[in-house]
């Protein structure tokens, strides 16, 4: 049996890489899609941490957090559609008005 | 299965809102176009004030709801009665100042409904997936509303920082939540508590790893350093009446989610997480009010001195123990009454496009529009903390609860900090009173609701600073419940 270890080393990968994405892309959508990538890095270890607990919860921690997701999707790609909109551009650079 | 009727009781005020806000959304697609405006904001009134009366019949059942993820006792009474009482003064500016803005929309409504829902279930769940979902569907409206006003940049431009900051940070709150699941094989607060008190020592860097997981999340959303970089944005960018919500009512949920965590769950680890609160206490502070001092934007100083006040609440938190939970809660009282004041007025004057925003505009205006100037001086002194108003008492009992608890230098640095702040916010009244006018400045709309409540809230001020009795001993009582078990 692959030990616990395993998974949580590959969800921490997975978090990382997100983490990673979220801060060095400069595109919008990339950014976007590495928040997604960092909240399945959390779902793995959800998983992985159901199953070597012998316990059905956290399955169903997954399901709710892959709905708020999608939801969270939703709203976030209308927000990118009115941004566009507004600035014809998807460079987070160069959206960016208010300073100090 | 079968559910008790009391269940239901439990989490009336839940009920109504969203069945309010659902019925505001049947109305935007039925009715004719031009009346359904007020309709939809007479609706969302009618339904806040029924819910805050629904917080009395919550009140009379105490106690837990569906197998324990819900729980209704003193300190979810609360903020309970704090965010649906926030919503409504919101509600009540945000009927003149969409109508200013020509804004008016009935969505606005239901997604303020549905984020106060979201809010209220945080107030009141001990169960960490409980507590997710409801910070999502409080955020996921706050995102939409941040955008709500369309046509200008740099709303949008604050809805997508605050939408991809936002997630970001609940990505981190949801790690937290995994691993303190894996260390505890549960998701409810008080199980969590119990199995961690007899868990293996091993697990202790686990549980400290969670804990700073689900700080950074947190923090986020109480805007405290060194997690607040987006809050001036943010505040600056979305429409008036949605930063004078976003400073209010959702500060105060994750404030409770906060002390709920921290204190039930992982009580036992104070002395671990203990330094993580200190530090973005004095942070906030420090960098709070440094950051508000050269703003002359209205709403990006009062972004800044959220900052700061979040500071302020945070020095609570780390005086553990009931004197700084009943301080926080106060506090947040106190905070919630003198900012929304004080927004209500900067909606009240912005007019249409938000025109006069920045400090200069203000200047002469004390002696023109008498009622909004002497709502926001009342607000303004109250956030300097000067005696009468429920600033001054606020910082007193946190102030109090940090000496008790031997943390001088806290103290001294948020006394220092109180100082520094009296600068700017004495120069708005010195503006509104001392200036001659530099820019004409239009009569702003005559808005019955707006100034219902702008009094409403230097009222509530000077209550909390004069006759705050009453308050003071629900607050400790609920205090004591939460770290009764």
């Amino acid at each position: 049996m692959i030990p616990l270890s395993y998974y949580l080393i590959l969800s921490v990968l997975l978090f990382c890489l997100g983490v990673a994405g979220f801060l060095l892309k400069t595109d919008v959508i990339s950014i976007f899609i590495s928040i997604e990538l960092m909240l399945n890095g959390v779902n793995l270890s959800f998983v992985a941490f159901s199953h070597f607990l012998k316990q059905i919860n956290g399955n169903i921690f997954v399901f709710f957090v892959m709905v708020v997701a999608a939801a969270e999707a939703a709203v976030g790609l209308a927000i990118i559609v009115s941004v566009v909109r507004n600035r014809h551009t998807l460079s987070i650079d160069k959206i960016s008005l208010m300073r100090d | 299965m079968h559910v008790p009727a009391d269940y239901y009781l439990r989490i009336l005020p839940e009920l109504v809102l969203t069945a309010t806000a659902v019925l505001i959304m049947l109305i935007e697609g039925g009715a004719r176009l031009g009346s359904r405006a007020a309709l939809s904001g007479t609706v969302a009134l009618i339904g806040t004030a029924a819910a805050l009366a629904s917080v009395a019949v919550q009140s009379a059942h105490r106690g837990e709801a569906f197998s324990g993820m819900f729980r209704v006792d003193g300190f979810s009474l609360f903020f309970h009665g704090l965010i649906i009482a926030a919503t409504l003064i919101v509600l009540l500016l945000s009927i003149g100042y969409l109508r200013a803005q020509r804004l008016q929309r009935g969505e606005f409504y239901a997604l303020l409904l549905f984020a106060t829902v979201g809010m209220c279930l945080m107030a009141g769940s001990v169960e960490l997936i409980m507590v997710f979902i409801g910070l999502e569907i409080s955020s996921i409206c706050s995102y939409a509303l941040c955008g709500f006003w369309r046509a200008s940049a740099r709303s949008s431009e604050a809805a997508l920082k605050y939408l991809l900051l936002g997630s970001f940070a609940t990505a981190f709150f949801l790690y937290g939540i995994a691993l303190t699941y894996g260390a505890s094989g549960s998701t409810n607060l008080y199980v969590i508590a119990r199995s961690l008190s007899d868990v293996l020592a091993g697990h202790g860097s686990l549980i400290l790893v969670a804990a700073a997981l689900m700080f950074v999340g947190l923090a986020f959303k109480v805007s405290a350093a060194p997690f607040q970089v987006w809050t001036p944005d943010v505040y600056e960018g979305a429409p008036v009446a949605v930063t004078a919500f976003m400073s209010a009512g959702p500060k105060a949920a994750t404030f409770a989610v906060f002390l709920r965590i921290f204190y039930v769950a992982l009580g036992r680890y104070s002395h671990t997480w203990f330094w993580m609160i200190w530090v973005a206490a004095i942070l906030s502070m420090c960098l709070g009010n440094l950051g508000a001092l050269r703003q002359t934007n209205m709403k990006r100083m009062l972004a800044y001195s959220s900052i700061a006040h979040a500071g302020y609440v945070l020095v609570a938190f780390a005086a553990l123990g009931e004197h700084g939970i009943s301080a926080a809660m106060f506090y947040l009282a106190c905070y919630v009454a003198m900012n929304l004041g004080a927004f209500a007025v900067i909606s009240n004057l912005a007019q249409q496009n938000e025109r006069f925003i920045d400090l200069h505009d203000y200047a002469g205006l004390g002696f023109r529009f008498p009622l909004q100037s002497v709502c926001l001086t009342i607000c303004m002194l109250s956030l300097i903390g000067i005696p009468l108003t429920g600033g001054f008492l606020g910082k007193l009992f946190i102030f109090k609860a940090a000496f008790q608890n031997h943390l001088v230098g806290l103290a001294i640095v948020g006394l220092l900090n109180s100082a520094l702040a009296a600068y700017y916010y004495l120069r708005v009244i010195a503006f509104l009173y001392m200036r001659p006018a530099t820019v004409e400045v239009s009569q702003p709309q005559r808005s019955l609701s707006m100034n219902v409540a702008m009094v409403a809230c230097a009222v509530g001020v000077l209550w909390l600073g004069i006759a705050p009795n009453s308050l003071l001993n629900f607050v400790v009582h609920s205090a004591g419940a939460l770290t009764g078990r």
